[in-house]
């Protein structure tokens, strides 16, 4: 019957549109699906995937296998490519050469919605909800059952809404605003979408990045449940450790070129980041020897209704003071305030021992506070313009010279830090959109740079990049805080707090719970300090 | 160190930074060719100045509606602006006898303080501009008609209407006084930190604000200079006229911001530039011009222009898109 099937197909290539609906037709069908795979093994198959940009070869010939049901990691560098491998396959760009087959049959996917059709579905780290719909509606949004075919069908709606989230055992209710929901949660309701349109294969671009230890633990249930279901998943990350727990094979990308696909349980993590930035990186955490100074920052009962309650805490020059906590413990929110970007109601602020008042950021960056800021995309860049305005927005009076922009001292300075921080950008007029992730992030890094800064705030810095980059990072703090800037870092990754904080103060529902020098601080103790109540 | 080092960053391409206006220059090349075959009369130097001439209005205002484009923004009261302030000061010129350029001066400074007012109501309440422009369009329109009792002011002294209709040699003054505006916008917008935040807070405000620009304070400043503009320009069409009416500039809003979108200023704001909308503001007065020789009707004419405006932005739009898909194999 199988080969009657091939044969009517083969007969059927000349027509397009039919193979089309056939298609449609059969891959919609579990059967056919089943005895396909049972044949080859594979739900997804790339074969020497190239794609350029203008200036930029992001993907050069590139294979990617993926097997049904299992949970396959994809990693490389910043601006390895993997982003772009991905927006090939869900119909956001146009492959230069290559072949793609789904289920051993070869497609030509031309948009979104022909991709949505094979059974691909995307989760993007910015997340496609809208905000003030209901969890039911946001599901459906666009594919609403209707009764009549003029009216919602709200009943059956929220009856389909409630039997995916019991299927997936989630905790949230159908009925809430998705603008209430936490990001792990909106996540949540993502792959629910995601599996309301019948989806096979599911792609999570970075998913983890923005999540806190509790919220992975969720993800990962939920990609289990799916994995149970025989979903596959292609699975993006910078937080390489995760990876031994979800993932069943990966992918290692680097320059736009494929590397090495290979089993996890043979692969260690020194091999796969060796794999990945081409060489040996020794010790994550560089040795910092820096000794502190007098005291540049004190904060005395900082208040904020509903927010923050009675934040007291002191920084030294030369000092990296860490704040852990789980997401939402209002750690950003604190550093919003001392920014100015926020109003609090009660509270001091002393900078070198002098009380001052910070009402704007203007206020802040006036007295050499920096504020690194967690959400790129919506507050650290100005997406459609070039690489070198981003960098230059924040200290654009050191180009200016009799009221004038000096366009060849802007771009020597831009140019600086583009080489310092290893920006992989084809030129300075690049705009900033068309980055990958990790770059932007570095530039978000880089304005800040440029005034002399007293003391930097870095939020969730090394969020989105690579381990060399982080690295990176790290050394680039540690140069800091040697010249003896006071730096705060929020971050939620534990490794990264405990390597870098010479003083951790752990957040929890907007107090501080408890204060840890480095010497006493362990994982258990943050994470039971974060979930003081 | 990490092994994959940023390639030599490329130089910058010269021609790189005029490519959105390329589009909207090859569009008014085109128009000028078209319209060289349909009407003998089009080509000729009278001609060409009158087309000049008749874009300049659009063109001024175009300059400084970019630049409030260009933050995310929107002014719709240009017109009714642009007509209480050439009443009030035909008012001072003929009603009270004032010295001509005091007149003018003090124009120009109440069309600038209405751009003010639409600022601060947009950054201090904060009124989104659409609301705050489309408020300040009626008061300013219903204050040039209790100014004027609805009558038109007329018969200026000569200097004035120098404005309108002088000449320097065989170019109209107010197309040199355009070009001169134009000079000054390109370098404000590209040398000068107003210019660079004007760009920052269109591309995104809030981060404009965490880096530290006085957001308000900026954005104040271009809607003023766009009302002073506004004022500029019903200065030069009251001199040509030799009258001063409460009905000038209606339905002009809508033309400048056509004249800026067809140059290929964006309306999600960030980016853009003044060079493309002179063109747009030219292409404006060309096809005006030609429908006027081919002697179509001010009825057919406003259909047209409705057709052009959704040709030129669809155009920006595809060509958009083809950036990022480049379909091939
Ligand atoms: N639309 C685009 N236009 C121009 N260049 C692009 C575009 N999209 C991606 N690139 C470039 O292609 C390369 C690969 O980018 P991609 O986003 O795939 O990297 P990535 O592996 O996802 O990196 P990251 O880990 O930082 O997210 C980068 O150099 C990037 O600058
Ligand atoms: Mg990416």
């Amino acid at each position: 019957m199988f080969s009657v099937k091939r044969r009517f197909f083969r007969d059927l290539q000349r027509d397009r549109w039919a193979v089309r609906y056939l298609e449609l037709q059969l891959y919609g069908s579990n059967l056919w699906m089943g005895v396909v795979s049972l044949d080859q093994g594979y739900v997804v198959q790339m074969q020497g995937i190239t794609k350029e940009f203008p200036g930029v070869v992001a993907l050069n010939g590139v294979d990617f296998n993926l097997k049904r049901g299992e949970v396959h990691a994809l990693v490389g560098e910043n601006g390895a490519g993997k982003s772009t491998l991905i927006k090939i396959l869900s119909g956001a760009y146009q492959m230069d050469r290559g072949e793609i087959r789904i289920n051993g049959q070869k497609v030509n996917i031309s948009s979104p919605r022909h991709s949505q059709e094979l059974g691909i579905s995307v989760i993007y780290q910015e997340f496609n909800l809208v905000p003030y719909l209901s969890v039911a509606e946001n599901i459906f949004l666009g594919r609403e059952s209707m009764s009549n075919g003029v009216f919602i069908n709200n009943k059956e709606n929220r009856a389909k809404a409630q039997e995916l989230l019991d299927r997936l055992e989630l905790e949230i209710s159908i009925d809430d605003t998705v603008a209430d929901l936490g990001v792990a949660q909106q996540q949540m309701v993502e792959v629910a979408k995601a599996l309301s349109m019948q989806a096979s294969i599911i792609v999570m671009d970075e998913p983890t990045s923005a999540l806190g230890n509790r919220e992975i633990e969720q993800l990962f249930r939920t990609i289990e449940k799916m994995k149970s279901e025989g979903i596959s998943i292609i699975y993006i990350s910078h937080r390489l450790e995760e990876l031994w727990q979800i993932a069943d094979r990966v992918t290692v990308l680097r320059d736009g070129q494929f590397i090495t696909t290979s089993d996890m349980e043979t692969m260690d993590k020194d091999q796969l980041i060796k794999y990945m930035v081409g060489r040996d990186l020794t010790e994550q955490f560089p040795e910092r020897n820096v000794s502190l100074g007098e005291e540049i920052l004190r904060v005395e009962n900082l208040s904020k209704k509903g927010v923050l309650e009675n934040i007291s805490f002191n920084l030294r020059k030369g000092e990296v003071v860490g704040f852990a906590g789980l997401v939402g413990s209002g750690r950003t929110e604190l550093m919003r305030c001392l920014f100015g970007a926020d109003r609090f109601e009660q509270g001091k602020i002393y900078l070198e021992g002098r009380e001052i008042e910070i009402k704007s950021p203007r206020d802040a960056i006036g007295h050499g506070i920096g504020f690194i800021t967690e959400d790129r995309q919506r507050q650290g860049l100005m997406l459609v313009r070039p690489v070198k305005e981003n960098i230059t927005v924040t200290a654009l009076d050191r180009v200016i010279s009799n009221l004038l922009i000096d366009h060849s001292e802007e771009r020597r300075i831009a140019e600086d830090l583009v080489d310092k921080l290893r920006i992989r950008t084809p030129g300075l007029e690049q705009e900033v959109r068309y980055l990958s992730g990790g770059n932007q992030q570095k530039v978000v890094i880089s304005k800040w740079l440029l005034e002399k800064a007293k003391i930097l705030i870095f939020d969730e810095p090394t969020r989105g990049i690579d381990v060399g980059a982080k690295k990176e990072v790290y050394s680039l703090i540690n140069e800091l805080v040697g010249q003896g800037v006071g730096v705060i870092m929020v971050s939620s990754e534990l490794p990264e707090i405990l390597g870098m904080s010479d003083r951790i103060y752990v957040m929890s529902e907007g107090r501080i719970t408890g204060e840890l020098g480095s010497q006493e601080a362990t994982q258990e103790k943050i994470l039971q300090y974060a979930t003081e109540e | 160190m990490i092994k994959s080092s940023p390639r030599k960053l490329a130089p910058q391409r010269r021609l790189d930074s005029f490519r959105k206006e390329l589009g909207a220059l090859t569009g008014l090349i085109l128009l000028c060719i078209v319209m060289s075959f349909a009407s003998p009369y089009f080509l000729s130097l009278t001609n060409l100045m009158n087309v000049l001439r008749q874009s300049t209005l659009i063109g001024i205002v175009a300059a400084g509606m970019t630049m409030i484009i260009i933050t995310g923004g929107i002014d719709l009261s240009v017109g009714s602006v642009l007509s209480l302030s050439s009443c009030l000061t035909a008012g001072m010129i003929i009603w009270y006898g004032w010295n001509v350029w005091l007149s003018v001066a003090l124009g120009i400074i109440i069309g600038a303080v209405f751009g003010l007012l639409n600022g601060l109501l947009i950054t201090q309440i904060p009124l989104p501009p659409f609301i705050a422009t489309l408020g300040i369009m009626g008061v300013a329109r219903g204050l040039a008609f209790v100014y004027t009792g609805g009558a038109p002011i007329y018969t200026f002294p000569k200097s004035f209407r120098y404005l309108g209709q002088g000449m320097i040699g065989p170019v109209p003054f107010p197309v040199i006084l355009m070009l001169i505006i134009y000079v000054l916008f390109y370098i404000l917008l590209k040398r000068t930190k107003l210019g660079r935040y004007t760009y920052a807070i269109g591309g995104n405000e809030e981060a404009a604000i965490l880096s530290g620009i006085q957001v308000g304070k900026f954005k104040t400043v271009v809607y003023a200079l766009t009302g002073a503009l506004a004022a500029l320009a019903g200065m030069i069409l009251a001199a040509r006229l030799d009258a001063a009416t409460s009905v000038a500039g209606d339905g002009f809003e809508l033309d400048v911001i056509a004249a800026v979108v067809i140059g290929g200023t964006s309306l999600s704001g960030g980016q853009g530039g003044v060079i493309g909308s002179l063109i747009g503001a030219l292409i404006m007065g060309v096809v005006r011009n030609g429908l006027n020789l081919l002697l179509v009707s001010s009825h057919w004419q406003r259909v047209i222009l409705g057709v052009i405006i959704l040709v030129a932005v669809t155009v920006d739009v595809l060509r958009k898109r083809g950036v990022f898909v480049k379909s091939r194999g």
